[in-house]
């Protein structure tokens, strides 16, 4: 029997049962819906990452005691304003050196309040951060000389305060001390289910005094050349070093942590994919059972296609081919649902969801897979079935 | 007739194995089925009868002894030889019709040019002038549930002969249908033995029936017990 033959022979079978092919042809589908949507929103998630360390500014270099790895507790910080000034002296320019002091304070204005994070920084985070103004001005060097109690505050902390008023000019009161608002931060958006908006920058020099401390968190520094990063940052590591012996430093470059959250997230749409994978994997044994009880059911018709001339192979392959059709018109089905899936997720929710063609092309290459792994069984077992006995069979 | 016998058996036996035990259904039968032959094979059931049209058929190997089908040894062929063999030589026609449900008349009858490679065109032209020759020229399109019994066995005999085949094998034809019916598939049959010169064997309980067939051929506890071509002096 020729080929195409045989395609349309498997087709006609499947359509003449067609509520049993499609509910079988559903455990492939919800399968390979599920691996393509999954995969969309694993990559969608990590791609959107990307992008927002990338879009922290280029060639910065995070400062920070102890070891930045995954699993690894926050050290306290022993780093003061004075190692702030030596690492400055280090890149050879001041203005290339940021620093945080954070901590989680209420702000409140009038009958408001706001729990937010309020951090202690110099008047060279824009430049070092890329962030830039919605309104109003950032904090100068004499802001932070003096310590004055300015503040400038992101975009979800001026919509919770000020939510029919103009923040700029109207005073906030952060932990029992009072800051006049300078100036509003153009919205940075959602990170991995994080408000970006949700902050609120001071002088560090006010901070450390409204806290009551001399330390600051992190140093973050903006390199001047991006081939010499990693020495820059050996650099600053030994300095820091020097400075306070028997404390650890680290100074970690853009890539090394979208290393460390790209292996994360790898390892999350790894997994994602590995569970829709069983539910596929289960819809492949749905079709290997259906497919061994069509066989029993046209025993007959395997025992008349024997008797004018069917070949076991002729045989065994219509069945193979019957099970293939199954699992790819339910993976091409399941593909257009995951990728519609995807296309809405990523429409109507905040989660990032992006199709990738590899994993299209691996969902459908798997069902057809599915389709010859969980067919040969039943395959076999109808190409072998004795003509007599089949056409004995009521 | 100068032509090769269509079939021959020599000392033909067939055992099956039942849970470990050896069943003998057929204990040595000699049988030559000439070209164009018209034989009524009959017996009370179990006495070996079907399990004869089966090897008859190529559908089952011997046992023992030599089975030579449009001569090729049956013994020495591979499955897929045997289908082939199967395909090329003999017509089944069954008691219970065995068409395909869901297909039409022209497509049953078509079926076994399918495994033959025929292509499509050629195969609904072949099988649409088989289905004349047996009176259903005007059913090509029904489906099985739409023809009456009559008309299911006449499309079953269209697609044995529509390979041409050198044997066709009746395993009672008229036995799931009414006398009348019955009377005019048989006829038909018979008609086709004359005029294309296929061989028909027919399996059968009715008397009257066999009494209609050229030879008659009586089997019982796996053995032939009389066959007339014999005992007239003729065959093997």
């Amino acid at each position: 029997m020729r080929l195409a033959e045989a395609w349309r022979v498997a087709w006609d079978a499947l359509r003449a049962n067609r509520m049993r092919s499609a509910l079988t042809m559903l455990g492939v589908v919800i399968g390979v819906a599920s691996v393509v949507l999954l995969v969309a929103i694993g990559t969608g998630t990590k791609q959107r990452v990307e992008q927002q360390v990338e879009g922290l500014g280029s060639n910065l270099l995070l400062v920070v005691p102890g070891r930045l790895d995954v699993g690894s507790a926050p050290a306290l910080s022993p780093l003061t304003l004075q190692d702030v000034d030596a690492v400055g002296r280090v890149v050879g320019d001041p203005n290339r050196v940021a620093v945080t002091v954070a901590s989680g304070a209420t702000v409140r204005a009038g009958n408001r309040e706001d729990f937010t994070t309020v951090q202690g920084v110099l008047e060279t985070t824009p430049t070092v951060f890329a962030r830039e103004l919605a309104r109003g001005r950032y904090l100068t060097r004499s802001d932070v000389d003096t310590g004055r109690r300015v503040a400038v505050l992101g975009d979800s902390v001026a919509r919770s305060l000020f939510p029919d008023r103009e923040a700029v000019g109207q005073q906030i009161n952060v932990a029992g001390v009072r800051f006049r608002v300078i100036g509003v931060f153009v919205p940075l958006g959602q990170s991995l289910g994080v408000d970006r908006d949700d902050e609120v920058h001071v002088p560090v020099t006010a901070a450390q005094r409204l806290y009551g401390t001399q330390r600051v968190d992190a140093i973050a520094v903006k390199a001047p050349d991006r081939e010499r990063i990693d020495e820059l940052g050996e650099r600053i590591v030994a300095e820091l070093n020097g400075r306070h012996p028997g404390t650890e430093f680290s100074a970690v470059t853009q890539e090394q942590i979208l290393g460390v959250l790209g292996d994360i997230l790898g390892i999350l749409t790894g997994v994602l994919a590995a569970i829709a994978g069983i539910s596929l994997l289960v819809g492949g044994v749905g079709v290997s059972n259906i497919m061994l009880v069509s066989v029993r059911e046209r025993t007959r018709e395997i025992g008349l296609r024997k008797a004018v001339g069917a070949r076991p192979r002729d045989i065994g392959v219509q069945f193979l081919l019957e099970a293939v059709l199954l699992t790819s018109v339910g993976g091409l089905t399941g593909m257009a649902l995951g990728v519609g899936g995807a296309l809405l997720v990523a429409a109507v929710s905040p989660i990032p969801a992006a199709v990738t063609w590899w994993s299209l092309a691996l969902a459908f290459g798997v069902s057809a897979a599915v389709g010859i792994v969980f067919g040969v069984v039943p395959a076999q077992r109808a190409g072998r079935l004795d003509p007599v006995v089949a056409l004995r069979t009521e | 007739m100068s032509r090769a016998p269509a079939i021959e058996a020599f000392d033909v036996s067939r055992t099956y194995e039942l849970d470990g035990v050896s069943v003998p259904a057929l204990r040595g039968v000699s049988l030559t089925v000439a070209a164009g032959d018209y034989v009524a094979l009959t017996g009370p059931s179990g006495s070996g009868k079907s399990t004869l049209m089966h090897l008859l058929g190529g559908l089952d190997r011997p046992s023992g002894g030599r089975l030579v089908i449009g001569g090729r040894e049956v013994g020495t062929l591979s499955a897929p030889e045997l289908a082939r063999l199967r395909n090329e030589t003999i017509g089944f026609v069954f008691q219970a019709f065995h068409l395909l449900p869901r297909t039409s008349a022209v497509d049953n009858v078509a079926l076994p040019l399918v495994y033959r490679g025929v292509g499509a065109r050629q195969r609904r032209e072949r099988a649409a002038a088989m289905l004349g020759r047996v009176g259903l020229g005007h059913r090509l399109h029904h489906r099985p549930n739409q023809l009456s019994g009559g008309e299911q066995q006449r499309v079953a005999i269209a697609r044995a002969l529509v390979t041409d085949p050198t044997v066709l094998l009746a395993d009672e034809p008229t036995g799931n249908l009414d006398s009348t019916t019955g009377a005019a598939v048989l006829e038909l049959l018979e008609r086709l033995n004359v005029e294309s010169g296929v061989a028909l064997v027919m399996v059968t309980h009715d008397a009257e029936v066999a009494a209609r067939a050229r030879r008659r051929v009586a089997m019982r506890d796996g053995v032939v017990v009389t066959d007339s071509a014999t005992d007239g002096g003729g065959g093997a």
